[in-house]
């Protein structure tokens, strides 16, 4: 596998490239890490990277192929990494959302990934921040992320995404009133979707109560029927123009800095998994306990090392 | 299974069952393999799209209505135009016996009929990947 080949390819918006590299980095193949170092950093500056989060069957499938038209209608180029999670017996997936984007799959300007969270919390898969630079690079002005809202992951995607919008549908009533406050009050825009449904109005009273600023509430509150294509472009538009006050005032610098340390934060720790097991299997102590040796392992395996180096580095100069 | 396969399931044509390829679909989940779902009615170029940004080891095609004697092979020569020559095609469904060797002929890596164990069909499947990656590491 030729990486500088690979690399020309995919800037030049070559799929299949794009697949290989996304393959790569998800196998934590060295190519991968060789890709992601020689990625188009411009155009991953300019993209603007969308989490869509919600519970199942809110509609986010379906509406992120209603935003993919409506950008296209825009002549932007659009990627879309589509996470479910793995199941946890076989370790297997089905990946569906692509059936609902499946009128796109010819548009060579629209780039679709299934990805499966392969067994690690949350909701998003470690290869999901490096697929959507991939993308970027490869020339997509826009990537929506979409992954199924449960527990963690709704937060993992708040952390990763330039802009969060939470899809919500009626049917789900209960369900925000149990969703911890914390998303509704991360979420950049609250989605209500399925707005023809009977439930809808229950909906808005359950949104409006959980909100209780109506400045809030104005801004941050839409209503889309997805399957119509109703509400599509004013949600674009207010997504826009919150990407123009993010980038304005640096909070989008802010939450993309916030974002990689995250990233090399978890993917430091994936990197230690292995050296750690290993280095405790060696030990083999049977008494000691266990978060005592913890520490201690932790302590000769980063912090002594990295003190050394900085005493090396005193007496050498 | 030390790597995980990526594999797709699509059904091309106009016919509407795909209990067939929703059961596949499940059963390879269960083996273990990832399994990118695309819904019925899709035509040969969405199918041969789909498989090569999706980046999968080997595309599995379900056909009920008798026309997978024109299906089948036009996948293949879908996947041939898109770029994806070497990703192996498998299909099953109500498939004659005397249009096996056609089909095979046609490129089909393996064929599988209403009387085929679904084990048989994963360790198909598990064939298909291990050898696309094989020739793909190389
Ligand atoms: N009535 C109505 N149905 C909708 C609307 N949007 C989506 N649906 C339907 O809701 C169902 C689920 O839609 P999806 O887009 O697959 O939902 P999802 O949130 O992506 O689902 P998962 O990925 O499985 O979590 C489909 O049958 C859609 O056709 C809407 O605005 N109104
Ligand atoms: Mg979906």
């Amino acid at each position: 596998m030729n990486v500088d080949f690979l690399v020309q390819a995919l800037h030049r918006g070559d799929a299949r490239s794009v697949a290989r590299a996304i393959t790569l980095v998800e196998e934590g193949d060295a190519g991968g890490t060789a890709i992601l170092e020689q990625l188009d950093r411009e155009r991953i500056e300019q993209a603007l990277l969308i989490g869509v989060t919600g519970p199942p069957g809110a509609g986010k499938s379906t509406l992120c192929a209603q935003m993919i038209g409506q950008l296209r209608d825009r002549d932007l180029r659009v990627g879309i990494v589509a996470i479910d999670p793995s199941s946890p017996l076989s370790g297997g997936a089905i990946l569906g959302d692509r059936v609902r984007m499946m009128r796109h799959a010819l548009d060579p300007g629209v780039a679709v990934r299934s990805m499966a969270t392969r067994g690690r919390l949350g909701g998003l898969c470690s290869a999901a921040g490096a697929a959507v630079r991939i993308m970027a690079a490869s020339g997509c002005r826009v990537v929506l992320l979409e992954t199924v809202g449960v527990g963690q992951s709704e937060m993992d995607i708040v952390a990763l995404a330039d802009i969060t919008i939470m899809v919500l549908a009626p049917g789900f009533g209960d369900e925000i009133q149990a969703m911890k406050a914390g998303i509704l009050e991360v979420a950049d825009l609250l989605v209500i979707n399925k707005a023809d449904q009977p439930g809808a109005q229950r909906l808005r009273l359950d949104m409006a109560a959980a909100l209780r600023d109506p400045g809030d509430r104005q801004q941050r509150i839409l209503e889309t029927v997805a399957s119509e294509g109703r509400g599509v472009t004013e949600l674009l538009d207010r997504i826009f123009l919150l990407e123009e006050a993010l980038r304005d005032g640096g909070a989008l610098e802010r939450r993309r800095r916030r974002s990689r340390e995250l990233e090399t934060l978890d993917q430091a720790l994936e990197l230690l998994r292995e050296p750690l097991r290993q280095r405790i299997r060696d030990r083999n102590e049977k008494t000691r306990d266990p978060r005592e040796l913890a520490r201690e392992i932790v302590e000769r395996m980063v912090i002594m090392p990295a003190q050394a180096a900085r005493n090396d580095d005193e007496h050498g100069s | 299974m030390d790597k995980r396969y990526r594999v797709l399931i699509g059904k091309p044509g106009l016919d509407g069952h795909d209990r067939g390829a929703k059961f596949i679909a499940r059963a390879l989940r269960d083996a273990g393999f990832e399994v990118i779902y695309t819904g019925i009615r899709r035509t040969v170029d969405e199918i041969a799209a789909a498989a090569i940004q999706e980046d999968v080891a080997a595309v599995g095609l379900s056909s009920m209505s008798g026309a997978h004697m024109r299906l089948f092979p036009a996948v293949v020569e879908a996947l041939a135009r898109a770029g994806g020559a070497d990703i192996p095609v498998l299909g099953g469904g109500i498939i004659p016996d005397e249009d096996i060797p056609a089909l095979k002929n046609a490129g089909i890596t393996a064929i599988f009929t209403p009387g085929t164990p679904i084990d048989t069909i994963i360790e198909a499947f598990r064939a298909a990947c291990r050898t696309h990656l094989g020739q793909q590491a190389r």
